[in-house]
């Protein structure tokens, strides 16, 4: 233990307790100092900012501060200081703009950062996609692949409830369809790709591909981009290439939904996002 | 220093000191709770807001019971980044019909008050079933196993009307036939045309592409009408506020 300082001689409370009495030393001053500040700072703070409630309402405050006004502010701020590149944004020919390496710079990054907040739950954040939800990196586009139908695909979704989205319906062939013949139809899928298949089965396979599925496929598989029907030639598969997952898409069909974030992006975003997809490998 | 001698009197009878301290929190309470209920500006008037349908409702009940609240927020504060992010900041009657309101407090995930919409039924099937297969970098545990649980909304009119008792302005119509509508609400062979007109904008569609009403259906089904209902393109926001 230390020694304890030389202590003067101060007042007691007046309590005791057994002999022991409590001594009743002043608050040190800083602290005092600091209480009466804090009550200052209150009072003042009541005065300059939104506080007391009335019958009407809070007195406002000699500031006049509003959360609201000053969130309106900083979009403001910052809507004001990229207004002219958003507005040549918005109005832009999307296939020409990449000779404006300023505005095609801008739409790459603008677009990333709308890609990256509200796409990249399906497509991946690095637009990879995931099963059921396509890959934006490859040449393989379902709904076509320049920078034109990528807008458009962004702008109005597939299959959603607006009226200008991309709509196509992969039957349910499990009804129409014996188990037999979708073997069949697997195996000639497989052969599309060059996949391990049985020839015989794929033989047949065949008829049965071109009676219920060259409509949309095409006799040879390729696909058809305007009904978003995907090319089954090109070992890309969105669901999955096996046998299995093959028989379980012909059985129960397909139906990817992609929402329209037309109304819930600006044209300058959409214009941006259609550009960053479109730079990022794939674009045709 | 009289005050403080007097002090003495306070410290040296319990009783006293009892009922004075309640006196005093008193004070405090009435100050920062009473105005709220006669304010008239504590909740702005807002088109299009409308009580939870039972299937929305139901599918709240679950998204409460399953802590979700823990790791995601509803509410959007009024900051720039996240009404970027997010869309507009939330507003007070946007949780009007909320008992207990689900603001929530700490965002391990992201909000969720506006994610109606943003994403296809399919996805909140696949993301609800396995979160890592759409988003690998999530720590979202899986809940698969709502999808094995088939409702049948046999008590739905009594969570109606239990909502009811705390101030939802449900109608003696929506009690009786708060069954039926949970039933209606996800299935599009239905006809659901009253049900719209009890609960305008709600959707009606087999939310999780499986035969039967599941807790899956009714937790999409919320999380689908989320943040949908105000119609921000006729909302102006008093500055003052």
């Amino acid at each position: 233990m230390s020694k304890k300082p030389e202590q003067q001689e101060v007042e007691t409370t007046g309590h005791s307790w057994d002999g022991i009495e409590e001594l009743n030393n002043p608050l040190p001053r800083w602290w005092v100092w600091t209480f009466y500040a804090t009550i200052i700072w209150g009072i003042l703070y009541m005065i300059a900012y939104p506080a007391w409630p009335l019958i009407n309402g809070a007195t406002r405050g000699v500031l006049g501060f509003s959360t609201r006004a000053e969130v309106a502010a900083d979009i403001q701020a910052v809507a004001k200081a990229n207004a002219a590149i958003e507005a040549k944004l918005a109005a832009a020919d999307l296939t020409t703009m990449s000779a404006d390496t300023e505005l095609q710079n801008y739409a790459v990054n603008a677009g990333g950062a709308v890609f990256r907040t509200n796409c990249s739950q399906c497509h991946g954040s690095g637009a990879a996609g995931a099963k059921g939800y396509p890959n934006l990196l490859d040449d393989d586009w379902l709904w076509g692949g320049d920078i034109e139908a990528i807008a458009y695909t962004i702008r109005h979704g597939v299959r959603n409830d607006t009226d200008d989205a991309h709509y196509s319906e992969m039957s349910a062939f499990g009804e129409f369809l014996e188990d037999v013949e979708i073997t069949q139809v697997v195996n000639h899928v497989m052969s599309l790709t060059g996949q391990e298949h049985d020839a015989g089965l794929a033989a047949t396979g065949a008829a049965v591909f071109e009676e219920n599925c060259a409509s949309c496929h095409m006799e040879d598989g390729s696909g058809d981009r305007d009904q978003g029907a995907p090319n089954l030639t090109d070992a890309i598969w969105l669901y999955g290439g096996d046998a299995e997952t093959i028989t379980a898409t012909i059985t129960n069909g397909r139906f990817g939904v992609m929402p329209a974030w037309g109304p819930r992006l600006s044209d300058a975003q959409v214009n941006a996002v259609a550009a960053y997809v479109h730079q990022l490998g794939g674009g045709e | 220093m009289g005050i403080l001698d007097k002090h003495k009197v306070l410290e040296r009878n319990g009783t006293l000191l009892l009922v004075c301290s309640l006196l005093v929190v008193t004070v405090g309470g009435i100050v920062e709770i009473a105005p709220l209920y006669y304010l008239e500006n504590t909740i702005e008037k807002v088109d299009g807001m409308r009580p939870y349908s039972p299937l929305e409702l139901t599918g709240r009940d679950i998204y409460i019971r399953e802590g979700c609240y823990v790791c995601h927020s509803q509410m959007i504060r009024p900051l720039r980044d996240e009404v970027e992010r997010y869309g507009h900041y939330s507003l007070a009657a946007e949780s009007m019909y909320d008992h207990p309101f689900q603001w929530g407090s700490k965002r391990t995930g992201p909000d969720l008050a506006r994610v109606g919409g943003r994403y296809s039924d399919e996805w909140h099937l696949d993301h609800m079933t396995d979160p890592q297969s759409v988003v690998p970098e999530s720590v979202m545990p899986k809940y698969g196993f709502l999808s094995d649980t088939l409702l049948d909304g046999e008590y739905v009119g009594e969570l109606v009307q239990t909502h009811r008792l705390v101030g939802v302005p449900y109608s003696d119509e929506m009690i009786d036939v708060a069954q039926a509508d949970f039933t209606a609400q996800a299935d599009p062979d239905s006809d659901y045309d009253a049900l719209l007109e009890r609960y305008p904008g709600a959707q009606v569609r087999n939310f999780d592409g499986a035969p039967g009403i599941s807790e899956m259906d009714a937790l999409i089904a919320y999380m689908q009408m989320l943040g949908t209902l105000v119609d921000f393109s006729t909302f102006i926001p008093d500055p003052s506020r």
